[in-house]
């Protein structure tokens, strides 16, 4: 299988032109998309490509564009909806919440919400406390919808176009500083599985559990501290809701350790659901207690030395593993 | 009857009886499930939609089998009107494993999408995005169907609805967008919370032609849904078709009603809905006392069966309460690629 180096960002782009190729039923709509690259750059080409009618740009109108999602997704469609910023959660979460995530439940399973809600998160470019935020958190606790977070052009490719052909309200969680991230991609035609985890990193000592950009940061730790003869296993659940628990389980089965690592606000924070549900099937195997490195409890500042400070580094990690390495 | 053949503009008399005689199956329904309230069967609080039948009824005649509906929490009438079964129906509310939801939905949620009825909701304004979106879907799989989105005053004042309307307008959508002006959202007078009177007036900032009938009045409704539809149907885009009624029972079984007097629900009485079609349809000799009685006796027994079935139904299984959470993820075939290791290649 030939395989060649893109950008995360490029990968998304293939993955939207490619279903909607496939897929007539298959359409996108979100703020300024259609005019040239589109804010975020993932939407380029497409207009020109498949035309006005299916790559919709949209009044800033949050509600109405997740809303209409739906009623499209239930009378046929799989639509797709870039939300700018996962930050606007804030202005349609009764969509998401209410409507979206619960109208399969509701009608006894009759309801087929076959939609995907693209967004990105975090911090990174000095966008200050509305526009940097990570909120998983809020939608893992939400039952119903499916919650996704790449970390590579591979599995943002293939995560991407199983999304848009799953039944499932998929949410789509991209982040702003993995955009540029190159990675290997097969040319060939490939599909991601929703709910499984990926070992981005093969080590014994401890296991790191981390999402989205932290994966990256949980690498460059995991390369720091092997420098010193500690071997993590860095372990990316790719799929935040639902959780593979089986393979993080069976990792730290290994390891007896773990730390997860998440680019959100420490209290009740995705981290936080991580290792309590690895707490109750672990516990007899740990040699130190779970912990987690987060964000901090604070607002995203804007100052950029701040914002650095603000979520979690390489060498918070790497200075957790320590301390965990020194209880046991 | 006398008057065998004989029709009312576009509706025959087949009709205006059948019209007639789903009003009556609304109230009775109604009825039925505010005795199950007071006898303690019925949770909840449902919200009914007694006096308010000639408008789901009029708006719903206007529209065909393809096409669809929102609804609300107030939403009974619109499901009967769309052609929904008592039976399941008031399984449902009782939350019922034979219920339309398998009891899990209940009465405000309550959704037969083969009838084309997208669902009910529990969230004021809720339900008109997706309206939008079932229109936008018509429009891109050129399916020629419209879409009856049924909501109240109150949620005139939601930011849902100006973003739904506004998106139907810049887009041309065939929505009807059916404002159910009651007078009262939930408990609160529209006048308090309302600088206008006719909420219609709002469709002109939204680009589109904005009606307002007399909701009492079931064929008023149904012309205006009629030219709503054909509006739709040729590309004119939506309609927001206010129409005027008056909530002859509390928000919820079980309201007070302390915002009103018994005096002021006798008044709206007089504009009851029913006794004015039906002096319609005596006139027009289609309807005497008999066929009255006939058809309240039936629709009575209809409503009290459904609530004899829906009593005589099981509860849902303990295992429904986590089933339908979420579909099994679709199968990948051949396709599937967990990941990628420079070491092993794709694996």
């Amino acid at each position: 299988m030939s395989v060649r180096e893109i950008s995360y960002l490029q990968a998304l782009n293939e993955a939207l032109h490619e279903e909607m190729a496939r897929d007539l039923d298959v359409f996108i709509m979100g703020e300024d998309i259609g005019l040239g690259k589109g804010t975020l750059g993932v939407t380029e080409g497409l207009r020109d490509e498949f035309g006005p009618e299916r790559v919709r740009n949209t009044p800033i109108s949050e509600q109405a564009l997740v809303g209409s999602a739906l009623g499209a997704a239930l009378t046929g469609c799989r639509p797709i909806v870039e939300l700018m910023f996962i930050d606007l959660l804030g202005v349609c979460m009764d969509q998401v919440a209410n409507q979206v995530a619960k109208v399969a439940y509701m009608s006894g399973g009759k309801a087929r919400p076959s939609l995907v809600i693209r967004t990105q998160e975090g911090v990174g470019l000095g966008l200050a406390a509305q526009h940097s935020q990570s909120l998983e958190a809020w939608l893992v606790h939400v039952p119903g919808l499916v919650v996704v977070a790449p970390s590579t052009p591979f599995d943002a490719k293939g995560l991407l176009k199983t999304a848009i052909r799953d039944d499932n309200p998929v949410f789509f969680i991209e982040h702003k500083l993995l955009y540029t991230a190159k990675g290997p991609v097969p040319e060939d035609e490939y599909l991601v599985p929703l709910g499984v985890a990926d070992i981005k990193r093969k080590g014994k000592n401890v296991t790191i559990v981390a999402t989205s950009h932290q994966v990256q940061h949980a690498l460059a730790a995991a390369t720091t501290l092997a420098q010193e003869g500690i071997e993590a296993e860095v372990v990316d659940p790719r799929t935040l809701n639902p959780l593979d628990v089986e393979t993080i389980a069976e990792s730290v089965r290994r390891t007896h350790r773990l730390v997860v690592v998440n680019e959100g606000c420490r209290t009740g924070s995705y981290a936080s659901e991580v290792a309590a549900t690895l707490g109750e099937h672990v516990f007899e195997y740990l040699d130190a207690p779970i912990m987690r490195v987060a964000a901090k409890d604070a607002p995203i500042p804007a100052n950029l030395q701040l914002e650095r400070e603000v979520v979690p580094k390489p060498k918070d990690i790497v200075d957790m593993v320590h301390k965990m390495m020194d209880a046991s | 009857m006398n008057n065998q053949g004989s029709s009312i503009g576009a509706l025959s008399e087949e009709d205006l009886l059948g019209m007639y005689r789903q009003m009556h199956r609304i109230r009775a329904f109604e009825m039925s499930v505010f005795d199950g309230v007071q006898r303690g069967v019925i949770a909840g609080g449902p919200h009914l939609y007694v006096g308010d039948e000639a408008i789901a009824v009029g708006v719903c005649t206007s529209l065909h089998p393809t096409d669809f509906t929102t609804s609300t929490h107030r939403g009974h009438g619109h499901l009967i009107a769309k052609g929904g079964r008592l039976k399941p129906m008031m399984a449902e509310i009782l939350g019922k494993a034979t219920g339309y939801c398998k009891g899990k939905g209940g009465s405000m949620h309550i959704a037969d999408l083969d009838l084309g009825i997208l669902g009910a909701n529990g969230i004021v304004g809720g339900g008109l995005p997706t309206a939008v979106g079932a229109a936008l879907s018509s429009k891109l799989k050129q399916g020629g169907w419209v879409v009856a989105s049924f909501f109240g005053d109150g949620a005139a004042n939601t930011g849902s609805f100006h973003e739904s309307l506004n998106l139907a307008g810049a887009w041309k959508l065939p929505v009807i967008f059916v404002c159910e002006n009651n007078t009262f959202a939930m408990f609160t007078p529209m006048e308090w919370t309302t600088a206008i009177s006719d909420l219609s007036i709002r469709a002109t900032g939204y680009g589109m032609a904005g009606v307002t009938v007399n909701g009492n009045d079931v064929l008023a409704v149904y012309r205006a849904a009629v030219e709503a539809r054909d509006r739709a149907l040729s590309g004119e885009g939506p309609t927001l078709l206010e129409c005027k009624t008056y909530r002859f029972l509390g928000h919820y079984v079980g309201d007070p009603e302390d915002y009103r007097t018994p005096e002021e629900v006798e008044e709206h009485k007089k504009n009851d809905p029913l006794p004015r079609f039906e002096k319609v349809l005596v006139e027009a000799g289609m309807l005497n006392e008999e066929l009255m009685q006939q058809i309240v006796a039936e629709t009575q027994q209809e409503a009290e069966e459904a609530l004899e079935f829906a009593l005589s139904s099981p509860d849902p299984d303990i295992s429904e309460l986590t089933a339908d959470v979420r579909r099994p993820f679709n199968p990948l075939g051949d396709l599937e690629r967990v990941s990628y290791s420079a070491e092993e290649g794709v694996a």
